[in-house]
């Protein structure tokens, strides 16, 4: 294992650079020109793996807020120059105590446009391209243009929108080898109060977020935006009373705390959450609901979603570098007793229904209805769907069977809900079409019959 | 949380490293004010916003201050250490031992991460426990909770009440039918809790055709059998703090921890307190219900206070010393308390109380991590001697190898001390933050006590050395 000889504190190809200063990237330098134990097994040190990264690599970011400031921080501060970031959120008061790149006068502007500005600014020749938008306002070629992305994001929905859209851009050839010029590998990180993970997937060879749909329990925590301006749950209208509310009125004196245990404070709490239920005519607000949002409250803590983000960062940099073999796969960290990671390869699913290339087969009993159809794929922990669209072909044709994303669809083909399978023509090994807004590509499901299975 | 940390002033030692990243973390959690000697010489700027420091200190080192002007050091919650030479942390690290002051040591050396926590003793009323299941004390109910159950008759119960019962009630009742059959005794064995769910089971209403009705409440009941049934018994972690040396030497300056304890321990018979889970159930008996444990914690509260003001006085301090916040608050977490005992640097690096054989036996495991803790001592003594870290210069590299004389070192040292600025180390700024949080709001549990995290696999372990 020769080591080059090279000066690490002023590598030629940088010096010339405006932006660079003498030793700006020698930290940097001592992982990339030398190889050592831990490295990756093509690992090649030397001057290119640096200026791969400050000139060629493309890293997007998804996500402006909590994880997606400190990730966008983290990766200018590694020497990734080129970064776009997507998010469709603006800056809320809320964001300020822990969202560290936006200022009490970027409230009410876009995050990815302040946070590129800011690292623009702040550091020096990054180039961090905003994007105002969803990810869904994005297309395939879009996404084709990056080596690496990452997720910062809060929502599971969208994280498993993103994982669909990889795993859509593989390419395979007739023999159904895996093009490994086609994948794009994916870091994703989450938190919630104390409790973090990190994970490294890449697409088609290893576990895919819907491989492990079942670690992601239903979402708790609520966007404060959301609690203050567009309520749709009872669980955000208890957070109003809560959060907004109680600090205002301070119905048990001023500087008493929320109690969970108090049913006084509880039934206060309940009481203000009607109110606000009532007025955005939102149903299901009780008491015990009450009780569990009040008593569950997992504020999001800046150290936590800071200390993801550089686990995040450091896979980018091992990834796009391979200075080092990259996590395999998944890290839960967990700072409530002590501090606590725990690293496991999370498996790949042989018949996952985003990544395994094979018709998912659902079985059904001879008369179930399309109603128990569209409720398994709803309630079943593999799919967890949110509003599935059903279509099929009979005789050679497209046949609608239930769309509920447009109404005037879901008016026409609500009748067909009560219905049986056999008597809107559908038979054993039928294959339907299911569309949702967790995948961007509809995937294919082959229906079976119990009785064909005896 | 902001309670305690207000006003708690903490201090970054050589902050070269962890500069701004503590700084920041701890801005947004609210820490009152820090200070932050920078490198290794103090500054005039030091001097001009610190009250402990003079003129005289400008431009001398960390270890010149700790021999002269020791008061310094004295004034802070917390003393976070950063990159020292050994020499320097032992004397700092004595100082703060004698004072109780928590010292958190951090270091990282290319891809891996240390950190120390070095204190006397460290309690938490607070812990946030992840699983804690609720104490429904169904082994052995008190008078309220016995009145309230047997007041309410499932017989005569119409169809929606009855399935709208909350689940406690619905054990309780069953278990005291279970008692009757079974010489007062619980289900005891695996197979014992089967038939006592298969007793449940049958309670559950039937329509006319036979079919059992859905009742949310019997399936909750049913599912919390294995773990509502546990008998009442005090944690080990508090059992511990109730056999803690602290009670011989209970004093006037023990802490108002101390005497919550004490209190809580002469309470011993009506431990904990009781809180009562999400449940299927209607409002009005819910929240009946748990007015019901409402009323039993305030009156057990209520001894405990008198408790509290007898060992004050018998002290000879005022008994509003304590205020019933804190007794309210203590009792609530009286199952989840936590005491943690550390080990001083000296005794660490003594050879008589080091723990080298146990810490060596991890080496058989070829994988683990703890070969960095001995690689960074490693380190340490090669900056002693040499005044530089090894595998700083390129052209260095393989001559510093045979210096440090370690053959695991050989492995390793290559990938040089890169840390010194930015990224991989951001993990560690970030996880030292948090730490000091707990340290400051004695909130949560800190680690006890050197972390060690490998950033190249992603895994860390905890050690007590
Ligand atoms: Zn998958």
């Amino acid at each position: 294992m020769e080591v080059e000889e090279q000066c690490s504190e002023s590598p030629m190809f940088v010096e010339n650079k405006a932006d660079d200063w003498s030793g700006r990237w020698s930290h940097i330098q001592k992982l990339l020109m030398r190889s050592g134990p831990l490295a990756h097994q093509d690992f090649e040190p030397g001057p290119q793996v640096l200026e791969f990264m400050l000139e060629s690599a493309k890293i997007l970011v998804i996500g402006a807020g909590g994880l997606g400031c400190e990730l966008l921080k983290d990766l200018a501060l590694c020497g990734f120059r080129n970064i776009d970031v997507i998010d469709m959120d603006t800056i809320d008061v809320s964001n300020l105590n822990r969202q560290f790149l936006f200022r009490p006068k970027d409230i009410g502007r876009a995050k990815a446009e302040i946070a590129a500005e800011f690292v623009n600014s702040r550091i020096a020749g990054c180039k961090v391209t905003p994007h105002f938008k969803k990810i869904q306002d994005f297309d395939a070629d879009f996404y084709r243009g990056f080596h690496l992305i990452v997720c910062g994001l809060d929502s599971i929905i969208a994280r498993r929108w993103m994982n669909g859209m990889v795993l859509s851009l593989l390419e395979y050839d007739d023999d159904g080898i895996l093009d490994q010029t086609s994948i794009i590998p994916v870091v994703d990180g989450g938190t919630e109060g104390f409790k973090g993970n990190a994970r490294v997937i890449i697409p088609g060879l290893t576990a895919c977020i819907e491989c492990t749909l079942d670690l992601y329990p239903p979402q708790v925590n609520f966007p404060l935006c959301t609690i203050a301006h567009t309520p749709r749950l009872p669980e955000h209208c208890i957070e109003y009373a809560k959060v907004l509310v109680w600090p205002q009125e301070h119905p048990f004196g001023v500087g008493v705390p929320v109690d969970g245990d108090d049913p006084a404070h509880v039934q206060w709490i309940f009481l203000k959450a009607k109110e606000r239920a009532y007025n955005y005519s939102i149903q299901g607000l009780t008491y015990r609901l009450t009780q569990g949002v009040v008593k569950h409250i997992i504020p999001a803590v800046a150290s936590t979603n800071a200390l993801i983000a550089a686990a995040c960062a450091l896979e980018v940099f091992k990834l796009v570098s391979s200075c080092c073999n990259p996590l395999n796969n998944y890290m839960v960290f967990n700072d409530t007793d002590g501090l606590y990671t725990y690293t496991f390869e999370a498996e790949k699913k042989e018949d996952c229904a985003a990544c395994s290339q094979r018709p998912q087969v659902l079985t059904f009993p001879d008369d179930a209805t399309l109603k128990s159809v569209i409720d398994f794929l709803n309630d079943s922990p593999t799919y967890q769907m949110k509003a599935p669209s059903l279509t099929t072909m009979v005789d050679g044709k497209n046949k609608t069977l239930y769309i509920q994303s447009v109404k005037s669809l879901e008016e026409k083909t609500r009748h067909n809900l009560p219905k049986k399978l056999k008597d809107i023509g559908l038979v054993d090994g039928q294959e339907i079409v299911v569309a949702d807004s967790t995948t961007p590509k509809a995937i294919i499901c082959k229906i079976q019959f119990a009785s064909s299975m005896e | 949380m902001k309670r305690k940390a207000a006003g708690s002033p903490g201090t970054a030692r050589n902050s070269k490293m962890s500069k701004i990243p503590l700084d920041k973390n701890k801005k947004y959690d609210r820490i009152g004010s820090f200070t932050i000697l920078d490198g290794q010489k103090v500054t005039g700027e030091d001097v001009g916003n610190n009250f402990f420091l003079t003129k005289e200190a400008i431009g001398k080192t960390t270890n010149c201050l700790l021999q002269e002007n020791s008061d310094f050091f004295k004034s802070f919650s917390v003393v976070i250490a950063t990159q020292l030479p050994e020499e320097t942390l032992l004397n700092l690290g004595s100082l703060l031992w004698s004072h109780n002051i928590p010292l958190l040591v951090c270091r990282t050396y290319g891809f891996i991460g240390y950190m120390r926590i070095v204190l006397q003793e460290h309690c938490v009323i607070e812990s946030h426990p992840d699983n804690a299941h609720p104490d429904l004390r169904l082994d052995r109910p008190f008078p309220g909770l016995s009145q309230y159950v047997e007041m309410l008759d499932l017989n005569t119960m119409s169809k929606q009440e009855h399935g709208h019962t909350p689940y406690v009630v619905l054990l309780l009742k069953y278990l005291n039918r279970w008692k009757a059959e079974h010489d007062g005794k619980p289900p005891l064995n695996y197979k014992e809790k089967d038939a006592f769910k298969k007793m449940l089971r049958e309670g559950i209403l039937v329509n006319e055709h036979g079919v059992p009705e859905e009742e949310e409440n019997f399936d909750e009941a049913i599912k919390a059998v294995n773990t509502a049934l546990v008998p009442t018994r005090i944690p080990s972690e508090v059992s511990k703090i109730f056999s803690d040396n602290s009670f011989s030497n209970f004093n006037e300056s023990s802490s108002s921890f101390w005497i919550l304890a004490k209190a809580t321990k002469e309470f011993i018979e009506n431990e904990g307190q009781g809180s009562i889970p999400d449940m299927t159930a209607d409002s009005k008996r819910y929240i009946e219900l748990q007015n019901v444990y409402q009323e039993q914690a305030r009156k057990d509260v209520a001894v405990i206070t008198q408790r509290v003001q007898k060992i004050l006085l018998d002290l000879g301090k005022s008994a509003d010393t304590i205020q019933d916040s804190e007794i309210r608050l203590f009792c609530k977490n009286a199952a989840f308390l936590r005491l943690i005992r550390g080990r001083s640097l000296a005794e660490e690096y003594r050879p008589n109380t080091a723990k080298a054989s146990e810490l060596g036996s991890y080496l058989d495991d070829a994988d683990s991590d703890v070969v960095f803790y001995f690689l960074l001592k490693a380190v340490d003594r090669f900056y002693t001697q040499y005044h530089r870290y090894p595998g700083n210069f390129d052209d260095q590299v393989e001559v510093d190898v045979v210096k440090l004389k370690v053959p695991a070192l050989a492995r390793f040292s290559k990938s040089g001390p890169l840390m010194q600025t930015s990224k991989k180390n951001t993990y560690m700024k970030c996880s030292a933050a948090q730490e000091v949080i707990k340290l400051i709001t004695h909130q949560f549990v800190p680690f006890n006590n050197t972390y060690i995290y490998n950033g190249s696999t992603g895994c860390s372990i905890t050690l007590q050395v």
